[in-house]
């Protein structure tokens, strides 16, 4: 590829403003007087205080996992602090409350809080920190029984439905981070949609890494009852520094008979700097369980940000005819590293499972699949297609795929598919020669690239996903 | 409105253009014509402003501006339009999608406003119809999966729906049948305004029974070795090159 590729000029991270806010820090260090600490200030009753301690002694006993393709300087758990708060925040009755240099933060976001400007058809719960500051359309969700609150106000408000649903995706052992998490998560969201309930909006979280030194270790827990259907979506970022900042959060999804969840994330986070130094280390368990027959699970997620993710979204298909999907657009440029996939487990007869991966690599970037199917005997006429395929911008980045395929039980079908290309020379040019501008064609042939995974996301957030990706590929294709 | 001086261009280390002089006024067509590997698709590609292609000599003006220092898409949105030999597939991104937007990105580089959806497709029908294509062209990806000769019909859609000043239709014939080629020509006949020219890359004197052209060039050895009226055409049809080639490659 010739030397016009890689030389247009990096576009700033948007979102790398800090807001200068007064805030309520724990020392950094993890011990279990921290653990302690964090349940007290959250007023925690002595089950999910126990819940933690018994997360944190076995996280001690765990180790960090290497085998993701990613490699990065060791992380001193040691030296950050495991809990921030905006001092302003606690406690709030309504959004009038909320601190104005909060919802300005936000509105520079582009999330206003203001119920009056916000978006027709979303409600958006925004997290901030270690807290969160605020949930728009309660009173609209709440009429049809719907629940739609931080996690922490679920536990003093629905203590009975947080206590038999956390940690039954995800227990505190499952893996490193998930125990880490249960140990110190300070925030999340938590929803609940009753029997025989249609979600009649998107609801949004909004998670905004803001204090320095500190890890973001959310947790969110979606329960769709029988019958019903919630669409849900994540969007993240973070202020540009110079230090790498942890995020390890915990995503459970349970979908009972009938019910289906639709989740996608829209991942931003700062991603570091050209040379890799800074951005956030994404290191996320995601897993949703199709408890009940005909239930259904679609993660969709649009990776762009993060110094380095480590990611793999997965359902477990224990209902017969349940149906797990898996739509992916990664991408990394200069020197992002990501390692990421999903886990399709097929329990349940007659489920069915739909995997499309879009990795892009640009820069220096390094862009891993790591994809588990695996049908357990029981699994009759089990159904998965897997469609993994890689494009490559420029001659220094990378592509890899891994996936792992198990079959027990010999009515399974199990498709996989890759391909990898790589952006042309010609196809810039002859968009150009068209009259659009590099970053336009570029933009345009990522676009379709990730076609097949753009038309799942809500509408309103297709386009941006559509931006982002030209944000972040701008610069690596002249 | 373009006059091309003495222009050398290099690929890689090989010299493929060895000084071409050619000057074309507004309203004319010109047939750019020779054998195989003589320098054609290097000259259309050089006007368009291929990376791949190093000028090491000589000079481009169009509309008395230096053509060579413009970036492609600045040359497309000043009213010039290749129509390539080989064009490019691009999956995923829809026909009417491609073309909408660089319809309006030429636009807005001539300060007009964008054209919205509704009146875009309108225009597309017209357009459609100029070129014979079926409405499901549109909603494929562009050139995916398409013939050959689709392909290069494709082509002449988005000339008529860009309507350039200065085309260049680089091997738009070959591979065509006559009703395809009918279809061509007629799209380009369309086109031609006073203000407008073309230049019509070909093998075969074929198209130019329908594109009649102003002038004939004869390309060998990356320079014009005879230039001529549209008789040369008929004369190269019934004699080939050879006769012409002598002392020409140097
Ligand atoms: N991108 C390229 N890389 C290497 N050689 C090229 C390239 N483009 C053209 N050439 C060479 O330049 C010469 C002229 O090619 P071209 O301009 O395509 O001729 P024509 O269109 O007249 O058939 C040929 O020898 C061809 O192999
Ligand atoms: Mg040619």
């Amino acid at each position: 590829m010739s030397s016009s590729i890689e030389s247009l000029v990096n576009r700033e991270y948007q979102y790398g403003f800090v807001t200068d806010i007064e805030a309520d820090t724990i020392p950094p260090g993890l011990t279990e007087d921290v653990v302690r600490l964090i349940s007290a200030k959250k007023g925690e009753p002595v089950w999910l205080l126990d819940w933690r301690l018994k997360a944190y002694r076995r996280w001690l006993t765990m180790k960090e996992p290497h085998w993701p393709n990613v490699s990065y300087q060791p992380i001193d758990y040691q030296s950050q602090s495991y809990y921030s708060a905006p001092k302003s925040v606690t406690p709030l009755q309504s959004l009038d409350e909320v601190d104005p240099e909060l919802l300005r933060t936000y509105e520079k976001l582009g999330i206003p809080l203001n119920e009056q400007k916000f978006l027709s058809g979303v409600a958006v719960d925004a997290i901030f920190d270690s807290v969160s500051v605020g949930t728009t359309m309660k009173k609209e969700l709440g009429e049809l029984g719907i629940v739609f609150c931080s996690l922490g106000e679920a536990v003093r408000e629905h203590p009975e439905l947080v206590r038999k649903y956390l940690g039954s995706v995800v227990p505190y052992s499952d893996n490193f981070f998930a125990a880490l998490n249960s140990a110190v998560f300070s925030e999340g969201s938590f929803v609940y949609i009753p029997k025989g309930v249609r979600c009649p909006m998107e609801l949004s979280t909004y998670f905004r890494i803001n204090a320095e030194g500190t890890g973001q270790f959310e947790r969110t827990l979606i329960v769709a009852d029988e019958g019903s259907y919630v669409s849900y979506l994540e969007g993240c970022t973070a202020p540009k520094r110079s230090t790498s900042q942890l995020h390890a959060a915990v995503v459970e999804l349970i979908a009972l008979k009938d019910a289906t969840i639709k989740y996608s994330t829209v991942q931003n986070w700062y991603a570091g700097d050209k040379d890799g130094k800074g951005g956030i280390y994404n290191f996320v368990t995601k897993r949703g369980k199709c408890a009940g027959a005909n239930s259904k699970i679609s993660w969709t997620q649009v990776e762009t940000g993060s110094a380095i993710t480590w990611k793999y979204p997965s359902v477990i298909l224990q209902g017969d005819n349940s149906t797990g999907e898996f739509y992916s657009v990664a991408v990394v440029n200069n020197r992002q590293q990501a390692d990421t996939g999903t886990k399709m487990i097929h329990i349940g007869r007659n489920t069915k499972s739909n995997i499309v991966s879009k990795g892009i690599s640009a820069g220096h970037g390094q862009n891993s699949y790591r994809g588990q199917v695996k049908v357990l005997p029981k699994a009759v006429n089990a159904r998965n297609y897997t469609q993994c395929d890689s494009m490559l911008v420029g001659n220094a980045c990378g592509a890899h795929t891994f996936p792992y395929i198990e079959v027990g039980n010999n009515t399974a079908t199990v498709e996989h598919e890759a391909s990898t290309s790589k952006i042309g020379e010609d196809q810039i040019f002859y968009l150009k020669q068209r009259g659009l501008s590099a970053e336009q064609a570029v933009s345009m042939i990522v676009s379709g690239f990730c076609k097949e995974v753009f038309k799942e996301l809500p509408m309103e957030f297709a386009l941006e996903a559509q931006q982002l990706l030209g944000i972040t590929l701008e610069g690596s294709v002249g | 409105m373009l006059e091309i001086k003495d222009l050398h261009a290099t690929v890689g280390d090989k010299e493929i253009l060895r000084g071409i002089t050619l000057s074309v006024e507004p309203g004319s067509v010109h047939a750019v014509m020779g054998p195989n590997g003589s320098g054609k698709s290097t000259l259309a590609q050089v006007l368009a402003g291929h990376p791949a292609y190093q000028v090491t000599g000589g000079t481009v003006t169009y509309d008395g501006e230096d053509l060579l220092a413009m970036d492609p898409e600045v040359r497309a949105q000043k009213g010039i339009f290749l129509a390539f030999q080989y064009p490019v597939e691009i999956p995923g991104v829809s026909n009417a999608y491609f073309l909408r937007a660089a319809y309006n990105e030429i636009r807005k580089a001539h300060g007009d406003e964008e054209m919205d959806p509704m009146s875009f497709a309108d225009l597309m029908d017209e357009k459609m119809k100029l070129v014979e294509m079926d409405d499901s062209m549109l909603t494929r990806s562009v050139n995916m999966g398409f013939s050959g000769g689709e392909k290069k019909r494709n082509e002449i859609l988005q000339m008529a729906v860009l309507e350039p000043r200065l085309a260049i239709l680089d091997e738009t014939d070959s591979g065509l049948d006559i009703d395809a080629l009918r279809i061509v020509a007629n799209g380009v006949n369309t086109l031609k305004r006073p203000t407008n020219a073309v230049i019509v890359v070909t093998h075969y004197q074929r198209l130019l029974n329908y594109i009649v052209p102003d002038f004939v060039h004869v390309l060998a050895g990356g320079r014009i070795v005879r230039s001529g009226g549209k008789e040369l055409a008929l004369e190269l049809e019934a004699r080939g090159y050879d006769w012409l080639l002598e002392g020409a490659v140097a």
